[in-house]
Protein backbone atom coordinates (compact mmCIF):
# COMPACT_ATOMS: atom_id res chain seq x y z
CA UNK A 1 0.00 0.00 0.00
CA UNK A 2 1.61 3.18 -0.89
CA UNK A 3 1.97 6.14 1.81
CA UNK A 4 0.28 9.05 0.75
CA UNK A 5 1.36 11.29 3.46
CA UNK A 6 4.98 10.74 2.90
CA UNK A 7 7.19 11.92 0.28
CA UNK A 8 8.04 8.54 -2.26
CA UNK A 9 10.91 8.00 -2.45
CA UNK A 10 12.69 9.02 -6.24
CA UNK A 11 13.87 7.16 -8.42
CA UNK A 12 16.83 5.31 -7.46
CA UNK A 13 18.28 2.73 -10.17
CA UNK A 14 21.88 3.57 -11.79
CA UNK A 15 21.93 5.07 -15.48
CA UNK A 16 22.45 2.36 -18.02
CA UNK A 17 24.48 3.21 -20.54
CA UNK A 18 22.37 3.22 -23.47
CA UNK A 19 18.75 4.78 -24.18
CA UNK A 20 16.58 1.75 -22.97
CA UNK A 21 14.64 2.04 -19.44
CA UNK A 22 16.14 1.35 -16.92
CA UNK A 23 16.22 -1.43 -14.74
CA UNK A 24 12.48 -2.44 -13.26
CA UNK A 25 12.85 -1.30 -9.06
CA UNK A 26 9.41 -0.12 -8.81
CA UNK A 27 6.87 -2.05 -10.44
CA UNK A 28 3.53 0.14 -10.91
CA UNK A 29 0.37 0.31 -8.72
CA UNK A 30 -2.90 -0.44 -9.55
CA UNK A 31 -6.00 2.04 -10.00
CA UNK A 32 -9.87 1.50 -9.63
CA UNK A 33 -12.10 3.56 -9.91
CA UNK A 34 -15.43 3.22 -7.64
CA UNK A 35 -18.62 5.22 -9.08
CA UNK A 36 -16.43 7.87 -10.18
CA UNK A 37 -18.32 11.04 -10.50
CA UNK A 38 -17.03 14.83 -11.47
CA UNK A 39 -18.80 17.98 -12.08
CA UNK A 40 -18.04 21.25 -13.05
CA UNK A 41 -20.75 23.27 -10.87
CA UNK A 42 -23.90 21.76 -11.14
CA UNK A 43 -23.18 19.90 -14.66
CA UNK A 44 -22.04 16.49 -13.88
CA UNK A 45 -19.35 15.35 -16.80
CA UNK A 46 -18.22 11.75 -15.37
CA UNK A 47 -21.67 10.17 -14.06
CA UNK A 48 -20.51 7.12 -11.99
CA UNK A 49 -17.95 5.06 -13.61
CA UNK A 50 -16.12 1.96 -12.22
CA UNK A 51 -12.67 0.74 -13.83
CA UNK A 52 -10.12 -0.60 -12.80
CA UNK A 53 -6.23 -0.24 -15.10
CA UNK A 54 -4.24 -3.07 -13.94
CA UNK A 55 -0.95 -2.62 -12.73
CA UNK A 56 1.68 -2.34 -15.42
CA UNK A 57 0.04 -2.46 -18.48
CA UNK A 58 -1.62 0.57 -20.65
CA UNK A 59 -4.89 1.34 -20.79
CA UNK A 60 -6.48 3.21 -23.67
CA UNK A 61 -9.59 5.53 -23.13
CA UNK A 62 -11.57 6.25 -26.18
CA UNK A 63 -14.74 8.30 -27.15
CA UNK A 64 -16.00 11.12 -28.62
CA UNK A 65 -14.96 14.60 -27.36
CA UNK A 66 -16.95 15.84 -24.40
CA UNK A 67 -17.50 12.29 -23.63
CA UNK A 68 -15.34 12.91 -20.14
CA UNK A 69 -12.30 11.01 -20.89
CA UNK A 70 -9.93 13.76 -19.40
CA UNK A 71 -12.21 14.91 -16.73
CA UNK A 72 -12.06 11.58 -15.80
CA UNK A 73 -8.15 10.69 -15.93
CA UNK A 74 -8.00 14.20 -14.12
CA UNK A 75 -9.41 12.83 -11.40
CA UNK A 76 -6.76 10.15 -10.99
CA UNK A 77 -4.41 12.60 -9.75
CA UNK A 78 -7.09 15.52 -8.42
CA UNK A 79 -6.09 17.81 -10.99
CA UNK A 80 -10.01 18.03 -11.40
CA UNK A 81 -10.31 20.01 -8.40
CA UNK A 82 -7.81 22.69 -9.61
CA UNK A 83 -10.58 24.26 -11.82
CA UNK A 84 -12.85 26.54 -9.75
CA UNK A 85 -15.98 24.84 -8.97
CA UNK A 86 -14.98 21.27 -10.05
CA UNK A 87 -15.41 18.79 -7.90
CA UNK A 88 -15.16 14.76 -7.80
CA UNK A 89 -17.31 12.19 -5.92
CA UNK A 90 -16.39 8.58 -5.55
CA UNK A 91 -13.55 6.48 -4.42
CA UNK A 92 -10.08 6.07 -6.69
CA UNK A 93 -8.26 3.75 -5.11
CA UNK A 94 -4.41 3.73 -6.00
CA UNK A 95 -3.06 0.13 -4.79
CA UNK A 96 -5.61 0.10 -1.93
CA UNK A 97 -5.63 3.49 -0.92
CA UNK A 98 -8.49 6.17 -2.07
CA UNK A 99 -6.56 9.18 -2.88
CA UNK A 100 -9.69 11.06 -2.00
CA UNK A 101 -9.93 9.65 1.28
CA UNK A 102 -9.37 11.96 4.34
CA UNK A 103 -5.77 13.23 5.70
CA UNK A 104 -4.68 12.00 2.34
CA UNK A 105 -2.05 15.15 0.79
CA UNK A 106 -2.84 16.06 -2.59
CA UNK A 107 0.85 16.90 -2.98
CA UNK A 108 1.87 13.33 -2.05
CA UNK A 109 -0.96 11.87 -4.58
CA UNK A 110 0.73 13.73 -7.43
CA UNK A 111 4.13 12.44 -7.02
CA UNK A 112 2.82 8.95 -6.93
CA UNK A 113 0.31 9.78 -10.03
CA UNK A 114 2.08 11.62 -13.10
CA UNK A 115 0.59 13.36 -16.29
CA UNK A 116 1.42 14.60 -19.33
CA UNK A 117 -0.50 16.92 -20.94
CA UNK A 118 -1.84 17.08 -24.73
CA UNK A 119 0.58 20.35 -25.01
CA UNK A 120 4.08 19.70 -24.45
CA UNK A 121 4.52 22.87 -22.03
CA UNK A 122 8.36 22.47 -20.50
CA UNK A 123 9.09 25.65 -18.01
CA UNK A 124 9.66 28.57 -20.36
CA UNK A 125 12.22 30.02 -18.11
CA UNK A 126 14.30 26.44 -17.51
CA UNK A 127 16.98 24.75 -19.78
CA UNK A 128 16.58 21.17 -20.34
CA UNK A 129 18.50 20.11 -17.54
CA UNK A 130 16.78 22.54 -15.33
CA UNK A 131 13.13 21.26 -16.28
CA UNK A 132 13.52 17.60 -15.48
CA UNK A 133 15.14 18.47 -12.16
CA UNK A 134 12.50 21.09 -11.70
CA UNK A 135 10.29 17.91 -11.55
CA UNK A 136 12.82 17.13 -8.54
CA UNK A 137 13.15 20.32 -6.78
CA UNK A 138 9.58 21.34 -6.93
CA UNK A 139 8.69 17.62 -4.89
CA UNK A 140 11.05 18.48 -2.64
CA UNK A 141 13.57 15.68 -3.30
CA UNK A 142 16.88 17.97 -3.57
CA UNK A 143 19.33 14.85 -2.15
CA UNK A 144 21.42 12.65 -3.79
CA UNK A 145 23.04 13.00 -7.35
CA UNK A 146 20.78 15.42 -9.14
CA UNK A 147 23.25 14.93 -12.15
CA UNK A 148 22.73 11.29 -12.14
CA UNK A 149 18.91 11.26 -11.17
CA UNK A 150 18.12 13.88 -14.26
CA UNK A 151 20.33 12.08 -17.20
CA UNK A 152 18.10 8.36 -15.73
CA UNK A 153 15.09 10.53 -16.32
CA UNK A 154 16.25 11.46 -19.87
CA UNK A 155 17.34 8.26 -20.78
CA UNK A 156 13.60 6.87 -19.12
CA UNK A 157 12.09 9.62 -21.48
CA UNK A 158 14.68 7.98 -24.77
CA UNK A 159 15.49 11.76 -25.28
CA UNK A 160 19.11 11.44 -23.31
CA UNK A 161 21.44 10.69 -26.86
CA UNK A 162 19.52 13.42 -28.41
CA UNK A 163 20.06 16.46 -25.97
CA UNK A 164 23.16 15.05 -23.83
CA UNK A 165 25.32 18.31 -25.32
CA UNK A 166 22.64 20.45 -25.39
CA UNK A 167 21.25 20.46 -21.45
CA UNK A 168 21.70 23.89 -20.79
CA UNK A 169 19.78 25.31 -23.22
CA UNK A 170 15.92 26.41 -23.20
CA UNK A 171 13.84 23.21 -23.00
CA UNK A 172 11.32 25.50 -25.43
CA UNK A 173 13.78 25.31 -28.03
CA UNK A 174 13.73 21.82 -28.71
CA UNK A 175 11.00 20.22 -31.49
CA UNK A 176 7.40 19.37 -30.42
CA UNK A 177 8.00 15.78 -29.86
CA UNK A 178 11.14 16.25 -27.85
CA UNK A 179 9.49 18.53 -25.82
CA UNK A 180 6.88 15.78 -24.92
CA UNK A 181 9.39 13.30 -24.11
CA UNK A 182 10.96 15.90 -22.13
CA UNK A 183 7.45 16.50 -19.92
CA UNK A 184 8.00 12.61 -19.53
CA UNK A 185 11.27 12.72 -18.48
CA UNK A 186 10.33 16.21 -15.69
CA UNK A 187 7.58 13.58 -14.61
CA UNK A 188 9.39 10.55 -14.81
CA UNK A 189 11.81 12.33 -12.43
CA UNK A 190 9.55 12.50 -9.60
CA UNK A 191 9.51 9.01 -9.58
CA UNK A 192 5.68 8.00 -10.00
CA UNK A 193 3.77 4.38 -9.74
CA UNK A 194 1.20 5.57 -12.88
CA UNK A 195 1.40 7.83 -15.40
CA UNK A 196 -1.59 9.65 -16.76
CA UNK A 197 -1.31 11.21 -20.60
CA UNK A 198 -3.78 13.12 -21.98
CA UNK A 199 -3.56 12.93 -25.65
CA UNK A 200 -0.03 12.82 -25.15
CA UNK A 201 0.53 12.82 -29.23
CA UNK A 202 -2.31 14.76 -30.84
CA UNK A 203 0.00 18.03 -31.47
CA UNK A 204 2.88 16.09 -32.86
CA UNK A 205 3.81 14.41 -36.35
CA UNK A 206 3.65 11.13 -36.99
CA UNK A 207 7.44 10.46 -36.36
CA UNK A 208 7.40 12.11 -32.88
CA UNK A 209 3.97 10.43 -32.41
CA UNK A 210 5.85 6.97 -33.03
CA UNK A 211 8.59 7.95 -30.42
CA UNK A 212 6.45 8.54 -27.66
CA UNK A 213 4.30 5.12 -28.78
CA UNK A 214 7.86 3.08 -28.52
CA UNK A 215 8.18 4.81 -24.90
CA UNK A 216 4.93 4.20 -23.57
CA UNK A 217 5.44 -0.07 -24.27
CA UNK A 218 8.98 1.25 -22.74
CA UNK A 219 7.63 2.65 -19.96
CA UNK A 220 4.94 0.20 -18.61
CA UNK A 221 7.37 -2.00 -17.25
CA UNK A 222 8.03 0.98 -14.34
CA UNK A 223 4.62 2.46 -14.56
CA UNK A 224 1.13 2.18 -14.89
CA UNK A 225 -0.08 3.89 -17.88
CA UNK A 226 -3.48 5.44 -18.65
CA UNK A 227 -3.63 7.21 -22.27
CA UNK A 228 -6.85 9.06 -23.28
CA UNK A 229 -6.51 9.11 -27.10
CA UNK A 230 -8.75 10.33 -30.52
CA UNK A 231 -6.21 8.13 -32.25
CA UNK A 232 -7.78 4.84 -32.49
CA UNK A 233 -4.88 3.37 -34.40
CA UNK A 234 -2.71 4.47 -31.38
CA UNK A 235 -5.19 2.60 -29.20
CA UNK A 236 -4.54 -0.47 -30.91
CA UNK A 237 -0.86 0.30 -30.91
CA UNK A 238 -0.30 1.30 -27.76
CA UNK A 239 -2.83 -0.20 -25.28
CA UNK A 240 -3.21 -3.76 -23.57
CA UNK A 241 -6.43 -2.75 -22.67
CA UNK A 242 -8.71 -0.12 -24.04
CA UNK A 243 -12.05 1.28 -22.34
CA UNK A 244 -14.93 2.96 -24.38
CA UNK A 245 -16.87 5.90 -22.60
CA UNK A 246 -19.50 7.65 -24.22
CA UNK A 247 -21.47 10.79 -22.65
CA UNK A 248 -19.86 10.09 -18.85
CA UNK A 249 -20.37 6.41 -18.65
CA UNK A 250 -18.39 3.79 -19.44
CA UNK A 251 -19.57 1.58 -21.90
CA UNK A 252 -17.19 -1.63 -21.76
CA UNK A 253 -13.60 -2.34 -21.22
CA UNK A 254 -11.38 -5.36 -22.74
CA UNK A 255 -8.31 -6.81 -24.21
CA UNK A 256 -7.69 -4.14 -26.85
CA UNK A 257 -7.79 -6.79 -29.73
CA UNK A 258 -11.45 -7.54 -28.29
CA UNK A 259 -12.68 -4.15 -28.20
CA UNK A 260 -11.91 -3.32 -31.80
CA UNK A 261 -12.38 -7.02 -33.43
CA UNK A 262 -15.44 -8.04 -31.71
CA UNK A 263 -16.77 -5.82 -28.94
CA UNK A 264 -19.75 -7.14 -26.80
CA UNK A 265 -21.56 -3.57 -27.09
CA UNK A 266 -23.13 -2.14 -30.47
CA UNK A 267 -22.31 1.39 -29.35
CA UNK A 268 -18.52 0.59 -29.51
CA UNK A 269 -18.78 -1.28 -32.66
CA UNK A 270 -20.37 1.81 -34.32
CA UNK A 271 -17.47 4.05 -32.73
CA UNK A 272 -14.32 1.99 -33.01
CA UNK A 273 -15.41 1.14 -37.08
CA UNK A 274 -16.15 5.04 -37.54
CA UNK A 275 -19.88 5.53 -37.40
CA UNK A 276 -19.82 8.20 -35.38
CA UNK A 277 -17.64 9.78 -33.14
CA UNK B 1 -3.60 35.02 -66.68
CA UNK B 2 -3.99 37.83 -68.42
CA UNK B 3 -1.85 41.16 -67.58
CA UNK B 4 -3.81 43.37 -69.05
CA UNK B 5 -5.55 46.20 -67.47
CA UNK B 6 -9.31 45.75 -66.85
CA UNK B 7 -11.32 47.04 -69.20
CA UNK B 8 -14.62 47.90 -70.08
CA UNK B 9 -17.32 46.42 -67.77
CA UNK B 10 -14.66 44.84 -65.53
CA UNK B 11 -13.43 48.48 -65.41
CA UNK B 12 -16.78 49.98 -64.39
CA UNK B 13 -16.73 47.52 -61.54
CA UNK B 14 -13.20 47.90 -60.79
CA UNK B 15 -12.43 51.52 -61.03
CA UNK B 16 -12.21 53.72 -57.96
CA UNK B 17 -14.66 56.78 -58.18
CA UNK B 18 -13.46 60.49 -58.21
CA UNK B 19 -15.93 60.62 -54.82
CA UNK B 20 -14.47 58.17 -53.64
CA UNK B 21 -10.73 59.50 -53.72
CA UNK B 22 -11.92 62.64 -52.64
CA UNK B 23 -13.28 60.82 -49.44
CA UNK B 24 -10.63 59.11 -49.54
CA UNK B 25 -7.73 62.27 -49.56
CA UNK B 26 -10.24 63.89 -46.72
CA UNK B 27 -9.78 61.64 -44.44
CA UNK B 28 -5.95 60.97 -44.81
CA UNK B 29 -5.66 64.83 -44.91
CA UNK B 30 -7.70 65.08 -41.72
CA UNK B 31 -6.01 62.41 -39.62
CA UNK B 32 -2.27 63.99 -40.72
CA UNK B 33 -3.40 66.99 -39.61
CA UNK B 34 -4.63 65.75 -36.01
CA UNK B 35 -1.40 63.66 -36.13
CA UNK B 36 0.47 67.24 -36.61
CA UNK B 37 -1.20 68.72 -33.97
CA UNK B 38 -0.55 66.21 -31.52
CA UNK B 39 2.79 66.68 -32.05
CA UNK B 40 3.19 69.87 -32.11
CA UNK B 41 3.30 70.78 -28.08
CA UNK B 42 5.29 67.21 -27.60
CA UNK B 43 8.08 68.77 -29.95
CA UNK B 44 7.76 72.41 -28.35
CA UNK B 45 8.23 70.65 -25.02
CA UNK B 46 11.73 68.57 -25.99
CA UNK B 47 12.74 71.66 -28.04
CA UNK B 48 12.30 74.36 -24.41
CA UNK B 49 13.67 71.63 -22.25
CA UNK B 50 16.68 70.90 -24.50
CA UNK B 51 17.23 75.25 -25.30
CA UNK B 52 16.39 76.24 -21.97
CA UNK B 53 17.65 73.11 -19.90
CA UNK B 54 21.15 72.17 -21.65
CA UNK B 55 22.03 75.99 -21.33
CA UNK B 56 21.44 75.15 -17.30
CA UNK B 57 23.77 71.72 -17.46
CA UNK B 58 27.17 71.78 -16.22
CA UNK B 59 29.27 69.67 -14.02
CA UNK B 60 28.69 71.74 -10.82
CA UNK B 61 25.15 71.67 -11.46
CA UNK B 62 24.55 68.06 -10.40
CA UNK B 63 27.74 68.17 -8.24
CA UNK B 64 26.05 71.15 -6.24
CA UNK B 65 23.30 71.45 -3.59
CA UNK B 66 21.00 74.64 -4.32
CA UNK B 67 21.80 77.66 -2.07
CA UNK B 68 19.55 80.38 -0.93
CA UNK B 69 21.89 83.30 -2.53
CA UNK B 70 19.70 83.61 -5.32
CA UNK B 71 19.54 87.63 -5.45
CA UNK B 72 23.47 87.81 -5.94
CA UNK B 73 25.44 86.71 -9.01
CA UNK B 74 24.11 83.39 -10.59
CA UNK B 75 26.68 81.26 -10.12
CA UNK B 76 26.09 81.35 -6.41
CA UNK B 77 22.42 79.89 -6.89
CA UNK B 78 23.95 75.97 -7.05
CA UNK B 79 22.69 73.19 -8.52
CA UNK B 80 20.28 70.62 -8.10
CA UNK B 81 23.08 67.45 -6.61
CA UNK B 82 20.30 67.36 -3.30
CA UNK B 83 17.07 67.27 -5.35
CA UNK B 84 18.65 64.08 -7.70
CA UNK B 85 19.56 62.32 -4.73
CA UNK B 86 16.38 63.10 -3.05
CA UNK B 87 14.68 62.17 -5.66
CA UNK B 88 16.26 58.73 -6.37
CA UNK B 89 16.20 57.72 -2.36
CA UNK B 90 12.17 58.83 -1.81
CA UNK B 91 11.63 56.49 -4.83
CA UNK B 92 13.73 53.49 -4.07
CA UNK B 93 12.30 53.23 -0.67
CA UNK B 94 8.01 53.80 -2.49
CA UNK B 95 9.44 50.90 -4.61
CA UNK B 96 10.99 48.87 -1.49
CA UNK B 97 7.56 49.62 0.05
CA UNK B 98 4.73 49.47 -3.09
CA UNK B 99 6.67 46.19 -5.07
CA UNK B 100 6.43 43.75 -2.48
CA UNK B 101 3.00 44.27 -1.66
CA UNK B 102 1.74 44.98 -5.17
CA UNK B 103 3.08 41.60 -6.18
CA UNK B 104 2.07 39.75 -3.48
CA UNK B 105 -1.48 41.73 -3.85
CA UNK B 106 -1.89 40.70 -7.96
CA UNK B 107 -0.06 36.78 -6.55
CA UNK B 108 -3.05 36.98 -4.55
CA UNK B 109 -6.10 38.12 -7.14
CA UNK B 110 -4.73 35.88 -9.69
CA UNK B 111 -3.38 32.66 -7.80
CA UNK B 112 -6.19 32.67 -4.61
CA UNK B 113 -8.85 35.13 -5.19
CA UNK B 114 -9.70 34.57 -8.51
CA UNK B 115 -13.22 35.59 -9.04
CA UNK B 116 -14.53 35.57 -5.22
CA UNK B 117 -16.13 38.28 -4.10
CA UNK B 118 -13.62 39.80 -2.26
CA UNK B 119 -11.58 39.78 -5.30
CA UNK B 120 -13.29 41.56 -7.00
CA UNK B 121 -13.93 44.09 -4.03
CA UNK B 122 -10.04 44.46 -4.26
CA UNK B 123 -10.04 44.89 -8.20
CA UNK B 124 -12.59 47.42 -7.08
CA UNK B 125 -10.36 49.69 -5.04
CA UNK B 126 -7.68 49.11 -6.81
CA UNK B 127 -9.23 50.61 -10.14
CA UNK B 128 -11.28 54.15 -7.82
CA UNK B 129 -7.43 53.87 -6.35
CA UNK B 130 -5.39 54.12 -10.12
CA UNK B 131 -7.77 57.37 -10.99
CA UNK B 132 -7.78 59.24 -7.47
CA UNK B 133 -5.40 62.39 -7.97
CA UNK B 134 -1.95 62.58 -6.78
CA UNK B 135 -2.48 65.57 -4.58
CA UNK B 136 -4.78 63.39 -2.53
CA UNK B 137 -2.38 60.56 -1.60
CA UNK B 138 -0.02 63.67 -0.26
CA UNK B 139 -2.81 65.14 1.68
CA UNK B 140 -3.99 61.78 3.09
CA UNK B 141 -0.58 61.35 4.44
CA UNK B 142 -0.41 65.05 5.80
CA UNK B 143 -3.64 64.40 7.55
CA UNK B 144 -2.63 61.23 9.44
CA UNK B 145 1.17 61.63 9.61
CA UNK B 146 1.66 64.97 10.42
CA UNK B 147 -1.21 66.34 11.21
CA UNK B 148 -2.16 63.20 12.91
CA UNK B 149 1.03 62.68 14.96
CA UNK B 150 2.07 66.41 15.58
CA UNK B 151 5.09 65.77 13.80
CA UNK B 152 7.23 67.54 11.16
CA UNK B 153 7.51 67.01 7.57
CA UNK B 154 10.15 63.98 6.56
CA UNK B 155 11.70 61.66 3.43
CA UNK B 156 9.91 58.67 4.54
CA UNK B 157 6.32 60.38 4.79
CA UNK B 158 6.83 61.65 1.08
CA UNK B 159 8.08 57.78 0.34
CA UNK B 160 4.55 56.74 1.52
CA UNK B 161 2.63 58.74 -0.37
CA UNK B 162 4.20 58.16 -3.32
CA UNK B 163 4.49 53.84 -2.44
CA UNK B 164 0.37 54.82 -2.37
CA UNK B 165 0.27 56.57 -5.59
CA UNK B 166 2.52 53.61 -7.17
CA UNK B 167 0.60 51.05 -5.72
CA UNK B 168 -2.66 50.30 -7.72
CA UNK B 169 -0.36 50.39 -10.99
CA UNK B 170 1.95 47.76 -8.98
CA UNK B 171 -1.20 45.74 -8.70
CA UNK B 172 -2.91 46.53 -12.05
CA UNK B 173 0.46 45.91 -14.22
CA UNK B 174 1.51 42.68 -12.06
CA UNK B 175 -2.22 41.31 -12.59
CA UNK B 176 -1.88 41.77 -16.04
CA UNK B 177 1.06 39.96 -16.19
CA UNK B 178 0.30 37.04 -13.98
CA UNK B 179 -2.99 36.66 -15.97
CA UNK B 180 -1.13 36.18 -19.31
CA UNK B 181 1.09 32.71 -17.90
CA UNK B 182 -0.97 29.70 -19.71
CA UNK B 183 -2.67 27.94 -17.10
CA UNK B 184 -1.06 24.62 -18.71
CA UNK B 185 2.21 25.88 -17.08
CA UNK B 186 0.56 25.89 -13.46
CA UNK B 187 -0.93 22.88 -13.90
CA UNK B 188 2.42 20.74 -15.26
CA UNK B 189 4.11 21.90 -12.60
CA UNK B 190 0.91 20.90 -9.82
CA UNK B 191 0.77 17.43 -11.40
CA UNK B 192 4.39 17.25 -10.22
CA UNK B 193 3.29 17.14 -6.82
CA UNK B 194 4.47 20.93 -6.39
CA UNK B 195 2.82 22.57 -3.57
CA UNK B 196 1.21 25.50 -5.05
CA UNK B 197 3.39 28.62 -3.15
CA UNK B 198 6.80 26.54 -4.93
CA UNK B 199 4.41 26.44 -8.14
CA UNK B 200 3.76 30.52 -7.62
CA UNK B 201 7.77 30.92 -6.40
CA UNK B 202 9.85 29.01 -8.46
CA UNK B 203 7.41 28.32 -12.02
CA UNK B 204 4.83 31.51 -12.02
CA UNK B 205 6.52 34.26 -10.55
CA UNK B 206 9.98 33.68 -12.97
CA UNK B 207 8.07 33.48 -15.68
CA UNK B 208 6.65 36.87 -15.16
CA UNK B 209 9.41 38.80 -13.98
CA UNK B 210 10.57 40.59 -17.09
CA UNK B 211 6.99 41.68 -17.76
CA UNK B 212 6.01 42.97 -14.55
CA UNK B 213 9.51 44.98 -14.19
CA UNK B 214 8.43 46.93 -17.35
CA UNK B 215 5.15 47.53 -15.16
CA UNK B 216 7.20 48.46 -12.05
CA UNK B 217 9.70 50.60 -13.59
CA UNK B 218 6.73 52.92 -15.57
CA UNK B 219 5.12 53.05 -11.64
CA UNK B 220 8.49 54.22 -10.73
CA UNK B 221 9.05 56.67 -13.82
CA UNK B 222 5.26 57.94 -12.68
CA UNK B 223 6.12 58.29 -9.34
CA UNK B 224 9.34 59.85 -10.01
CA UNK B 225 7.83 62.82 -11.78
CA UNK B 226 5.11 63.64 -8.86
CA UNK B 227 5.45 67.13 -7.18
CA UNK B 228 2.10 66.87 -5.27
CA UNK B 229 2.37 63.97 -2.95
CA UNK B 230 5.86 65.54 -1.58
CA UNK B 231 5.06 69.20 -1.12
CA UNK B 232 3.69 68.95 2.24
CA UNK B 233 5.13 65.55 2.99
CA UNK B 234 8.52 65.68 2.41
CA UNK B 235 8.09 69.82 2.09
CA UNK B 236 12.14 70.80 0.31
CA UNK B 237 15.42 71.60 1.99
CA UNK B 238 18.43 73.10 0.33
CA UNK B 239 20.83 70.62 1.67
CA UNK B 240 21.60 66.96 0.30
CA UNK B 241 20.16 64.94 2.94
CA UNK B 242 20.62 60.78 3.43
CA UNK B 243 18.32 60.67 6.25
CA UNK B 244 14.54 59.78 5.09
CA UNK B 245 12.90 60.89 8.75
CA UNK B 246 14.06 64.62 7.80
CA UNK B 247 13.43 66.98 5.32
CA UNK B 248 13.84 66.25 1.73
CA UNK B 249 14.78 67.86 -1.79
CA UNK B 250 13.19 66.10 -4.89
CA UNK B 251 13.36 67.04 -8.53
CA UNK B 252 9.71 68.37 -8.90
CA UNK B 253 9.46 70.23 -5.53
CA UNK B 254 12.44 72.03 -6.70
CA UNK B 255 11.62 72.61 -10.10
CA UNK B 256 8.03 73.67 -8.43
CA UNK B 257 9.70 76.19 -6.32
CA UNK B 258 12.38 77.22 -8.58
CA UNK B 259 10.22 78.21 -11.70
CA UNK B 260 8.12 80.84 -9.01
CA UNK B 261 11.59 82.75 -8.65
CA UNK B 262 11.77 86.35 -10.00
CA UNK B 263 15.86 85.91 -10.88
CA UNK B 264 16.83 84.11 -14.07
CA UNK B 265 18.97 82.44 -13.70
CA UNK B 266 16.63 79.88 -10.83
CA UNK B 267 14.58 80.02 -13.34
CA UNK B 268 17.16 78.45 -15.59
CA UNK B 269 18.10 76.47 -12.97
CA UNK B 270 14.19 74.44 -12.81
CA UNK B 271 14.74 74.06 -16.51
CA UNK B 272 18.51 72.31 -15.61
CA UNK B 273 16.30 70.38 -13.41
CA UNK B 274 13.39 69.28 -15.42
CA UNK B 275 15.16 68.19 -18.41
CA UNK B 276 17.40 65.83 -15.67
CA UNK B 277 14.04 64.78 -14.46
CA UNK B 278 13.13 63.89 -18.06
CA UNK B 279 16.32 62.21 -19.14
CA UNK B 280 16.03 60.08 -15.68
CA UNK B 281 12.49 58.96 -16.75
CA UNK B 282 13.91 58.37 -20.29
CA UNK B 283 16.45 56.09 -19.40
CA UNK B 284 13.84 53.76 -16.74
CA UNK B 285 11.64 53.94 -20.05
CA UNK B 286 14.75 52.12 -22.05
CA UNK B 287 15.45 50.21 -19.61
CA UNK B 288 11.61 49.04 -19.11
CA UNK B 289 11.60 48.20 -23.41
CA UNK B 290 15.15 46.18 -22.80
CA UNK B 291 13.85 43.84 -20.16
CA UNK B 292 10.17 43.70 -21.89
CA UNK B 293 12.02 42.71 -25.12
CA UNK B 294 13.40 39.78 -23.09
CA UNK B 295 10.14 38.31 -22.36
CA UNK B 296 9.08 35.05 -23.32
CA UNK B 297 5.67 36.37 -22.84
CA UNK B 298 4.71 39.57 -24.71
Amino acid sequence: MPNLQQTVSPVTEAPPSNDSPAVVTKPGLSVRLEQLRAFYGDAEQVKGIDLEFRANEVTAIIGPSGCGKSTMIRCINRMHEEIPGARAEGRVLLDDTDVYGSGVDVVAVRRAIGMVFQKPNPFPTMSVYDNVAAGLRLSAQRGGDMHAKVEAALRGAGLWSEVEDRLNEPGAGLSGGQQQRLCIARSLAVGPEVILMDEPCSALDPVATLKIEELIDELKSRVTIVIVTHNMQQAARVADRTAFMLDGKLVEVGPTQEIFTKPSDPRTEEYVTGKFG
Amino acid sequence: MSTQAPTGDLMARFGVSAARRRKDRIARGAILAATIVALIPLVLIVYYLLSKGLGAWSSSFFTTDPTGNTFFKSESIGGIKSAILGTVEMVALASAISVPVGVGVAVWLVEYGKSSWFAHTVRFFVDVLTGVPSIVFGLFIYIVLIVGTGSSFAGYKGSLALSLLMLPVVIRSAEVILLLIPAGLRESALALGAPRWKVIFSIVLPTALPGMVTGMLLAVARAAGETAPLLFTAASTKATSFNLSGFMNSLPVQIYGDVTSPTTAVVNRAWGAALTLVVMILLLNLLARLISRRSRLA
